[in-house]
């Protein structure tokens, strides 16, 4: 920029650009920094580790193309989960993050900084919330200036809802992609504003990235299809416009395309048709406005009439023909979490595996305040301001907070498209707030010191001239910028549409200028309420958001006390079976079972095939005999439950079975969940059903459970157990972890029936009993 | 096993019995003390030996044997010679020892001969202290054993010292970690005196004497064996000294059969269980610090450390119980001060550090030591007491280019007894200490050059594109509106100036200054514009100043406009003054002016602002 303007130095003006240019770096990079460091309590609180679920898988994954390549990468297949079918990993992932931080890992090691895969992975999520902010500063700015770029991008880094995904540790897909989608949106915003092509190709590269990281590349190119939509129905089509758009859709859907684990969903599913019938609108569109150039009016329109009546004919024929496609399929063509987020009610009635996730429940209304905190109040304001005047730009912003309120308020996980959105309307809220403030403040003060002597009669006129200049200056930068894109565009077709505005402005302004103590006060309140946005999100940030969930950590009066129970059973797996050994659980530790402990699972977090998760969830929902079978069947040799009736750990297993009934269920029939349930509750003490009794996942769960306090009180369920004495008759203890919250069991195997053979073994023990009294002889 | 343990024994008599040994020469061993000790989970031999020379000749060789059993687990060796009479004064010789392979050796015997430092003449005595650890030699029995046993273990040895030499005086006594025998071989003269058996003292023994023994007795010893131990010492000039210990540690006793139940192995107050091990002491050197112990999955947070000045004592746990059988995988990790492991001598400098692992009573399968020293090392040699395998590597770390040396020793079947000091000499300057802070200066240096290279170059390939002159001339434009900025700054200046006349008119009454600076004003303000028309004219020609041309033209006017009713204003005020009117009057008359220039002073300042932000 300042080599773009280079005005001859020494001038107080170029000076004042020096120094903003120089000071806006400045606090970019310091935004930067705080991005980076406020995710880092998790670090230092617990330890630099991997957390939760997803990201062992996603770790484990970047495990293997550092160690192999990208070429073995792209056609790994995994035997080391879903036994007996195996995974084909290098098409059934999105690659983005893994490549990401495997590319960052090499890169470190060719400089020779021998950094750990571990540490690149557990550090990658806090580097591109930085990249992040960075990036929706530039959105921002594309949208209403500098200012609300500064304001919007320190109120992203340290959002707590973005926070929650992008803890040092938590290597999950989102990580990388908000900042890949803020960047396209901030690219197609770019374009917008330019209708540079060079803007558009790098674009549709960021689509790609985008594409690479996440599965929620849906929300970018539905919501930019809707935007150029919008923007034809309200008359603002321009050339930019097209530019913007048909690049991203030709260049973006072959490149995504290019990604294996989408392929030709990109053309086929529906997810996607909303962009290509706006493609064609938009050509359509493009092609009325060149006709319209060179026919005059009156042919012109004759020529509509025509058009029209004969393309509606060709329009129905179409539709009819795409719905009918469409409608053939059983999902109607759109795959079973796009159709949740369209009927929010639809995987609780269908897909029970989907709606078993706690992030796919819709979020309360404390978790609104919890994740977003203030900017729920600046939102609004934002979208005022961006009504103020509406430009392109503006209104893809609003456009992109109404949509990602919808998709927030249908699941907890998608508040974190919303984050962004909120930031950038808050952003813009706060900058308008303080340009209004400050001003007043300084046109007060300036108009006291110019007139000591004649400060009565003034004040009325002086409102009036001031005005001007302070609302003046609000709207400035953004002027500046249509202006810019105008002559770049080679378009002075808004020449005429500014001079009204120009006036407007002026009759606004006349109101915005507030009295000095109100300005102060409200100024004051502001800073108050960042201030508080502040100490929220360090406060999420340090105690909510940062607990790797893998060690759980209580505070009692003797100190902290560490429950490491998890990986205190994987290491035990890893080191004390035998390699091929075939661990059952419950598909949540999956990933990290097979991550942490190095064990082939039966199941795990990926679930893409149902009627396995079920077969796993009715042998744990069946009598001790029947759940050998079947797991005998699958060639499992461990089975591992979670249980924290010791501790009070609620999330185990006794509480998730249900799902693990009703998924079972859904595939077996002969499971079914009201046999586990007395008078539609569930409850495991004595007035629990005898089906719940003598399932497997209670009498794991609760094996001599009762030997430690003699009445086995289950401190989650705060009740008794219903059946507290009883010897399993398939499974061998083998393994419980410190405080009890992992017991791992082996199958025995299968019993001998050979009588005289049991005999002869018999004889055999007793004898080396007798020599083991005196062996020497 | 122990079946085949005791055909062991059997062959190894006949063997002795039959076979004719080989003659050593005519030393007679006056008297032979023997203990051992079997508290840990080896076991330690000492020996006193009083040689004599008996025969005519010197001899200046000694030779050492060992049940073949024994000797294949031979961990550590060595052999002093004692100096002076009484204990306090010994002073002990270290002597070299090596395997021997005499002529016609028995195949159940292991030869060791003793390198003396003098040859022992015909009647002279001598006293050797041998120290020898083997390892396995506890055998667990039952080599099965479920949560609630206790852990056995026997150990096999021989009454009589075995020994190419005749022996006149001999006597035997084994320690054990507790009083609980279970069964023990009763020789004649054999006393249990609380956890110790004693056998002997035997007299006059023959040549290859041998009466086996068998000991079957408790051990609540810690089996904990480090199938493999690599141990990383990183040297760094600039103060530390890092160590990296990876260890596989196996439970090497009986196996654990049957069921873990964590429930019996919490129960209070009897707890099943004590087989297993729970912990490890590593006995650190003092001032470690930075001392972490973690695994593959992450931090162990289950460790205590004590320091004091003369240690640090690190307890760890390990993630779970190790019951026999039970494999585990850590690593710990400690910095040291360098000046307490690294001097210098004659132009080298040389570490001196432990050899083995700071695990007390950890028995060491294969242990890899690896010396990590600075880059640009060289003429690098080891000194180990004991023999080594060395070879050396290259390791590329932080910022290397050329690598930094490391030596890597390997031993296997290592004991406590081993950790003794090693010395690793090189020599190194201190020059390259700063090659790698120089680097990053210079890599930032290179960067920071190239970004202001950059932004100052022009790259456009085309210099006769359209966009490279739009580009151009907008410069030209952008330089051109600075300059109309800075007159009409210079405008305003001049306007301040006259205001201020007029206040120091009212102030002093003096009519003529105030005319003269009206005067000076208007003659600056004159040759401003002039300067002003040329720049104008050339915006309005510029097409790509036209939206711009319109904001400045509309400046100029309103500044022009300014300028004007600030003169009549001074006019107006002016003449008050002149014809005496009343300071109120003035003010009346000039109060419609005022507000003008107000609002257009501020319209021209909105207007620069403008300008500004282009």
């Amino acid at each position: 920029m300042a080599a773009l303007e280079s005005p001859p130095p020494g001038t107080p003006s170029a000076m004042r650009h020096a120094f903003g240019s120089v000071l806006s770096a400045l606090i970019l990079l310091l935004i930067g920094v705080l991005a980076f460091s406020i995710r880092l309590f998790s670090v230092i609180k617990y330890e630099s580790v991997i957390h939760e679920f997803d990201p062992y898988f996603n770790y484990r994954v970047t495990q293997f193309l550092s160690k192999n390549g990208i070429y073995e990468f792209w056609n790994w297949f995994d035997d080391r989960t879903w036994y007996p079918l195996g995974r084909v990993i290098g098409g059934t992932v999105y690659p983005g993050l893994t490549l990401t931080a495997g590319t960052i890992w090499w890169v470190l090691n060719s400089l020779n900084i021998p950094l750990s895969v571990e540490t690149v992975c557990v550090f990658t999520a806090p580097v591109f919330s930085a990249f992040a902010s960075w990036a929706t500063y530039l959105l921002t700015k594309e949208v209403k200036g500098s200012g609300a770029g500064l304001a919007a991008a320190a109120l992203l880094a340290m959002v707590p809802s973005y926070i929650s995904r992008s803890v040092a540790g938590s290597y999950d897909n989102e990580a990388v992609a908000i900042f890949a989608l803020i960047f396209t949106f901030y690219l197609y915003i770019k374009t917008l504003n330019t209708g540079s092509l060079f803007y558009a190709t790098l674009n549709a590269i960021a689509y790609f990235y985008m594409v690479c990281s996440w599965g929620g590349y849906t929300f970018i190119i539905n919501l930019i299809p809707m935007h150029v939509l919008l923007c034809i129905v309200t008359g603002r089509y321009s050339p930019r416009l097209y530019i913007a758009y048909a690049p991203l859709v030709v260049l973006g859907t072959l490149l995504a395309a290019l990604v294996p684990v989408v392929g030709f969903n990109a053309v086929l599913t529906s997810e996607h048709f909303a962009s290509f019938l706006v493609f064609i609108i938009i050509h359509v569109i493009a092609l009325v406005y060149y006709i319209k150039g060179i026919l005059s009016p009156k042919m012109f329109k004759v020529a509509v009439t025509l058009v029209v009546s004969i393309g509606l004919v060709v329009c129905f024929i179409v539709v009819a023909v795409l719905v009918a496609l469409v409608a053939s399929s059983p999902t109607k063509g759109w795959s079973g979490r796009s159709l949740s987020l369209l009927d929010p009610t639809y995987a609780s009635k269908y897909i029970p595996i989907i709606a078993s996730v706690s992030e796919h429940q819709p979020p309360t209304w404390p978790s609104y305040f919890m994740d977003i905190n203030v900017l729920a109040f600046l939102v609004p304001a934002g979208i005022v301001a961006c009504f103020s005047p509406l430009s392109d730009a503006s209104s893809f912003v609003v456009l992109y907070i109404v949509m990602s309120v919808y998709f927030s308020g249908v699941m907890v996980r998608l508040m974190l498209v919303l984050a962004p959105a909120a930031c950038i309307m808050s952003g813009i809220a706060l900058s308008q707030a303080f340009d209004v403030f400050t001003a007043s403040i300084k046109y007060h003060l300036s108009g006291s010191s110019n007139s000591k002597d004649d400060a009565e009669d003034k004040t009325s006129t002086n409102n009036a001239s001031k005005d001007d200049g302070s609302a003046g200056k609000t709207d400035k930068g953004e002027e500046s910028a249509k202006e810019r894109s105008s002559r770049k565009g080679k378009k002075k077709e808004r020449e005429p549409a500014d001079k009204p505005s120009v006036k407007s402005k002026i009759v606004k302004k006349k109101a915005l200028v507030l009295p000095f103590e109100a300005s102060i006060v409200a100024l004051l309140l502001l800073i108050m309420l960042g201030a508080f946005y502040v100490i929220h999100c360090v406060w999420a940030a340090a105690e909510a958001y940062s607990a790797p969930s893998i060690v759980l950590t209580s505070q009692s009066r003797d100190g902290l006390h560490v429950f490491d129970d998890f990986r205190e059973s994987y290491a035990w797996l890893s080191h004390n079976t035998d390699v091929d050994d075939k661990v059952a659980s419950w598909w949540d530790y999956g990933y990290q079972t097979t991550a942490m402990a190095n064990r082939t699972v039966i199941v795990d977090n990926n679930t893409w095939n149902n009627t396995h998760i079920a077969t796993v969830g009715t042998a744990m929902s069946s009598p001790e005999k029947a759940a050998w079978e079947i797991f005998n069947s699958l060639d499992v040799k461990y089975v591992l439950v979670v249980f924290g009736g010791l501790i009070g750990y609620p999330s185990d297993d006794i509480n998730k079975f249900l799902w693990m009934v009703r998924i079972g269920g859904g595939v077996f029939p002969h499971i079914k969940e009201a046999d586990y349930l007395r008078d539609g509750q569930y409850r495991i003490d004595s007035e629990a059903t005898p089906t719940m009794l003598n399932c497997l996942m209670y009498k794991l769960s609760y094996y001599r459970f009762v030997e430690t306090d003699g009445k086995g009180f289950d401190r989650v369920r705060r009740t008794e157990i219903g059946k507290k004495n009883f010897k399993l008759t398939h499974f061998d203890e083998v393994f419980t972890s410190h405080h009890w919250m992992v017991r791992i069991y082996k199958l025995k195997p299968q019993k001998n029936r050979i009588r005289g053979r049991a005999k002869k073994l018999k004889l055999k023990t007793s004898s080396s009993k007798s020599a083991k009294k005196n062996p020497w002889i | 096993m122990k079946k085949s343990s005791v055909v062991d024994l059997l062959l190894l008599l006949l063997t002795i019995a039959v076979l004719a040994t080989p003659a050593f020469s005519d030393l007679v061993l006056s008297k032979v003390e023997r203990r051992i000790d079997v508290t840990s989970q080896f076991a330690r031999v000492t020996k006193t030996l009083k040689v004599v020379n008996s025969g005519s000749e010197s001899v200046s060789e000694f030779t050492l044997t060992f049940p073949k059993f024994l000797g294949d687990n031979l961990a550590y060796l060595s052999v002093a010679q004692s100096e002076g009479k009484g204990k306090s004064k010994r002073h002990l010789v270290i002597l070299s020892v090596e395997a021997a392979n005499p002529k016609g050796k028995p195949d159940s015997i292991s030869f060791y001969s003793v390198a003396l430092p003098k040859p022992l003449n015909k009647g002279d005595t001598l006293t050797l202290e041998v120290v020898a650890a083997f390892t396995n030699v506890l055998q667990p029995f039952p080599e099965k054993i479920s949560q609630a046993d206790i852990h056995l273990v026997m150990l096999q040895e021989s009454a009589q010292y075995l020994s190419p030499y005749a022996v006149e005086s001999q006597s035997f006594s084994i320690k054990l970690p507790s009083a609980r025998i279970e069964s023990y071989t009763n020789l004649e003269n054999t006393k249990v005196q609380g956890s110790e058996i004693k056998y002997g003292p035997y007299k006059n023994l023959p040549q290859y004497s041998y009466s086996p023994i068998v000991v079957h007795f408790e051990s609540k010893a810690a089996f904990a064996v480090a199938e493999k131990l690599v141990r990383e010492i990183e040297v760094s000039h600039w103060g530390n000294v890092q160590v990296t210990e990876h260890y596989n540690i196996v439970h090497r006793g009986a196996q654990l059969k049957g069921e873990f139940s964590r429930l019996e192995f919490q129960a209070r107050p009897n707890p099943r269980g004590i087989s297993a091990f729970k912990h490890l002491l590593a006995r650190l050197p003092p001032r470690a610090h930075s001392i972490y112990y973690r695994d593959d999955i992450g931090n162990i947070s289950t460790s205590q450390m004590q320091s004091d000045s003369k240690k640090t004592e690190l307890l760890i746990e390990p993630r779970f119980p190790l019951f026999g059988g039970w494999k585990t995988f850590f690593t710990i990790g400690y910095g040291l001060p360098l000046s307490d492991f690294l001097f210098a001598s004659e132009g080298k400098r040389f570490l001196d550090i432990s050899f083995g692992s700071p695990m007390l009573n950890l028995v060491t399968e294969k242990l890899i030591v690896q010396v990590v020293l600075p880059e640009g090392s060289k003429d690098i040699s080891v000194i180990t007491p004991f023999a080594v395998t060395q070879s050396q590597e290259i390791k590329y770390s932080h910022l290397d280019i050329a690598g930094r040396p490391v030596v890597v020793l390997e031993k296997n079947n290592v004991v406590p007894d081993h950790n003794q000091n090693i010395q690793v000499y090189y020599k190194f300057s201190n020059i390259n200490l700063l090659s790698e802070p120089l680097m990053l200066i210079s890599g930032f240096f290179v960067l920071f050059i190239t970004c202001i290279i950059y932004t100052r170059a022009d790259f456009s390939i085309s210099k006769s594109s359209p966009a490279y002159l739009a580009k151009l001339q907008w410069d030209e434009v952008l330089a051109t509106l600075q300059e109309v900025q800075s007159i009409i700054q210079k405008c305003l200046a001049t306007h301040d100036k006259l205001e201020a006349s007029l206040r120091d008119l009212s102030r002093t009454g003096d009519i003529q200054i105030c005319k003269a600076a009206r005067k000076s004003t208007d003659s600056l303000l004159k040759d401003l514009s002039k300067e002003l028309k040329p720049l104008l004219a050339f915006l309005q020609s510029s097409p790509s100043a036209s939206q711009i041309y319109l904001k400045v033209e509309e400046l100029v006017a309103k500044e022009k406009e300014l300028q004007e009713k600030l003169m009549a204003k001074h006019t107006t005020v002016v003449e008050g003054y002149e014809k005496k009117s009343s300071g109120r009057d003035i003010e009346n008359r000039i109060a419609s002016q005022q507000q003008k220039i107000i609002t257009l002073k501020q319209e021209v300042e909105d207007l620069l602002e403008f300008i500004d932000e282009i």
